[in-house]
């Protein structure tokens, strides 16, 4: 193979304005930030509260959980993402498609779209992620705050969750994890983020590996150093007798 | 006295299975109350049942005279005022003895819960382990931050769901003992459920016998061991064995050994066959006495031995006999009948 490797290219200018190729990794890595973080942020909550539903006596509350689950959990990421974007805007009121596509800067319509799409995805793993949590308690938990006067909210929001919530912290980083690697679809509908900026940096200068080597790079060292802050979060709340050795 | 919890020709059912069927008792204010039962007696789901974890197929519970629960309508759990110690202590292992004591005191002040809680460590015997976590506590002390954290919130009535059975029997006598001293100290009322007598007769003034749903006898430990009502309360029990009689007179029978006259009218008319119960301390040995019975067996434990005799017709009974009197197996030895309690079941 005739290939010329060239690791200086990251420094060397695009030739648009005075920008180094590296620039533009680094603006990717500000929205693969920016996507993920938000999107976990919806994916916790609705999570969250979506998992307590599935646990609920309440058939209508569980069953509507379960619906969203089965519902998120069985579409395709893509497929979803391009509902969101494509099919979606075209049903709001009159006003907000108007703001959405035309006032909107596009990429910041685009990173709603993500936004919005992944978060809602992640929300179903992340239920039931947080539904097993619970489950894996003993029944007695909660008969035991109920049996010192706390209702049933009461028992979920100081004894069930904050011990449901330690136990599933492994497997809620690997999500977390997730919503970064998934991100990376922002790229089909023309989100500037770290694997839209290797493709086009790849096009730009030609040398094609080097390219997706950085953003290989990036992403692991990303998704490594989040699995460590994450084990060092499991160790500190850690409730020993509870809970066997967290996955490496 | 007035009854504090009234439980009312209550059944519950668990999808086609009778569990509790038409069950009804009473407990009297400041009474400790035990229910005894095999497993799958339904004795747990009784006790679910006043807690307000369980809702009523039919009948009705009182608590003071409030209705906590019938077919039609639930007090929440949460606003029973009834307290619970759960089998496996339910302790909250995420927070520390003194938390796990003061959860229920959230209405309280600041000051208020903290002197309940330090009053609650020292009546349970814990003041130096209140910043410990659960798991860093043995069986019985975790047992105790459970006691603790139900009497805290100063309940009407405390239900305790086999609790001694995690312990090993030396702590079990102790904690059980322990246990009432502390409620009567309190002057709680508690139901206990339980599959041990000893258990039972340790801590409660009224003990229940349960089988199959059904509540066979609720009288103190006395009345249950010299007059059961039945033949399967008489068995549960403790130990003895039934013996052929003829009833002679309306509260006196004949037994192989002689004419006995008991306090409580028989129920049977004169002539019948009836089955009797000897325990172990209603054969007494005597060596003047006339009436003899071989050794066939013995058990030595400790204070006491418990013979297996035969009686002249190959009869079997069994004797409690002071430790002192060491016989051996095939002697014959001089016994007497110490029947005031006459209890006859029907022939079978």
């Amino acid at each position: 193979m005739n290939y010329n490797w060239d690791w200086n290219i990251f420094f060397k200018s695009t030739g648009i304005g005075n920008e180094i190729y590296l620039d533009w990794y680094i603006t990717g890595l500000g929205w693969t930030l920016a996507l993920a973080l938000a999107a976990w942020l919806v994916a916790l909550l609705l999570g969250g509260l979506l998992g307590v539903m599935r646990t609920l006596p309440n058939k209508w509350l569980s069953g509507i959980a379960t619906c969203y689950v089965e519902l998120f959990r069985n579409v395709p990421l893509l497929v979803q993402l391009f509902i969101w974007y494509f099919v979606v805007p075209d049903y709001l009121p009159e006003s907000v498609q108007i703001w959405f596509k035309q006032d909107l800067n596009p990429a910041v319509s685009a990173y709603i779209s993500v936004v919005v799409c992944l978060g809602l995805f992640t929300a179903a793993r992340v239920c039931e992620q947080v539904r097993t949590g619970i489950q894996a308690l003993p029944k007695g938990q909660s008969n035991a705050a109920q049996a010192v006067g706390f209702t049933v909210a009461q028992s979920y929001r100081y004894v069930l969750l904050p011990q449901a919530f330690r136990v599933v912290i492994p497997p809620l980083t690997s999500e977390f994890l997730n919503v970064f690697k998934n991100s990376s679809v922002a790229s089909l509908i023309g989100l500037m983020e770290i694997l839209a900026q290797a493709k086009q940096t790849a096009e730009f200068s030609a040398n094609i590996f080097e390219a997706f080597t950085l953003a290989t790079l990036i992403y692991f060292t990303l998704n490594m150093s989040i699995m460590k802050v994450m084990s060092i979060v499991e160790k500190r709340v850690r409730i020993p007798g509870l809970m066997v050795e967290g996955g490496k | 006295m007035s009854a504090l919890l009234e439980f009312s020709a209550v059944s519950h059912a668990y999808g086609a299975r009778r569990v509790i069927d038409s069950m009804s008792f009473s407990l009297q204010d400041g009474e400790i109350g035990c229910l005894l039962g095999g497993s799958g007696c339904g004795k747990t789901t009784v006790l679910r049942c006043i807690a307000g974890f369980e809702t009523l197929g039919e009948g009705e519970i009182r608590l003071s005279g409030r209705v906590l629960a019938d077919a039609a309508m639930a007090v929440p759990a949460h606003q029973r005022e009834i307290g619970m110690v759960f089998q496996d202590y339910a302790l909250f292992p995420h927070l520390t003895v003194e938390d796990n004591i003061g959860f229920g005191l959230s209405a309280l002040a600041r000051s208020e819960r903290k002197s309940r809680v330090a009053a609650m460590l020292a009546l349970v015997g814990l003041v130096s382990y209140a910043k410990n976590y659960p798991h860093e506590l043995s069986g019985g002390q975790q047992q105790r931050v459970a006691l603790a954290r139900a009497l805290a919130t100063r309940p009407r009535l405390l239900l305790l769901d086999e609790p001694f059975s995690n312990l090993d029997v030396d702590l079990r006598e102790r904690l059980s003992r322990e246990v009432r001293d502390i409620l009567k100290h309190e002057g709680v009322s508690a139901i206990l459920v339980t599959h041990d007598q000893h258990e039972a007769f340790a801590v409660a003034d009224k003990v229940g016998v349960m089988q199959g749903g059904a509540l066979l006898q609720w009288a103190t430990p006395y009345q249950l061991y010299h007059e059961p009502v039945s033949r399967y309360v008489a068995n549960f029990i403790g130990q003895g064995v039934l013996v052929p009689g003829k009833v002679s007179g309306p509260r006196c029978l004949t037994l192989e050994v002689g004419e006995f006259c008991g306090l409580l009218p028989l129920g049977f008319a004169g002539g019948d066959t009836v089955d009797v119960l000897l325990r172990p301390d209603d054969v007494v040995h005597d060596d003047a006495s006339e009436q003899t019975a071989v050794v066939v067996d013995k058990v030595f434990r400790g204070a006491d031995f418990h013979y297996t005799l035969a009686l002249p017709s190959g009869q079997h009974v069994l004797a409690q006999v002071g430790s002192h009197h060491n016989h051996a197996i095939g002697e014959s030895i001089g016994i007497r009948l110490e029947l005031d309690h006459l209890i006859a079941f029907k022939r079978e």
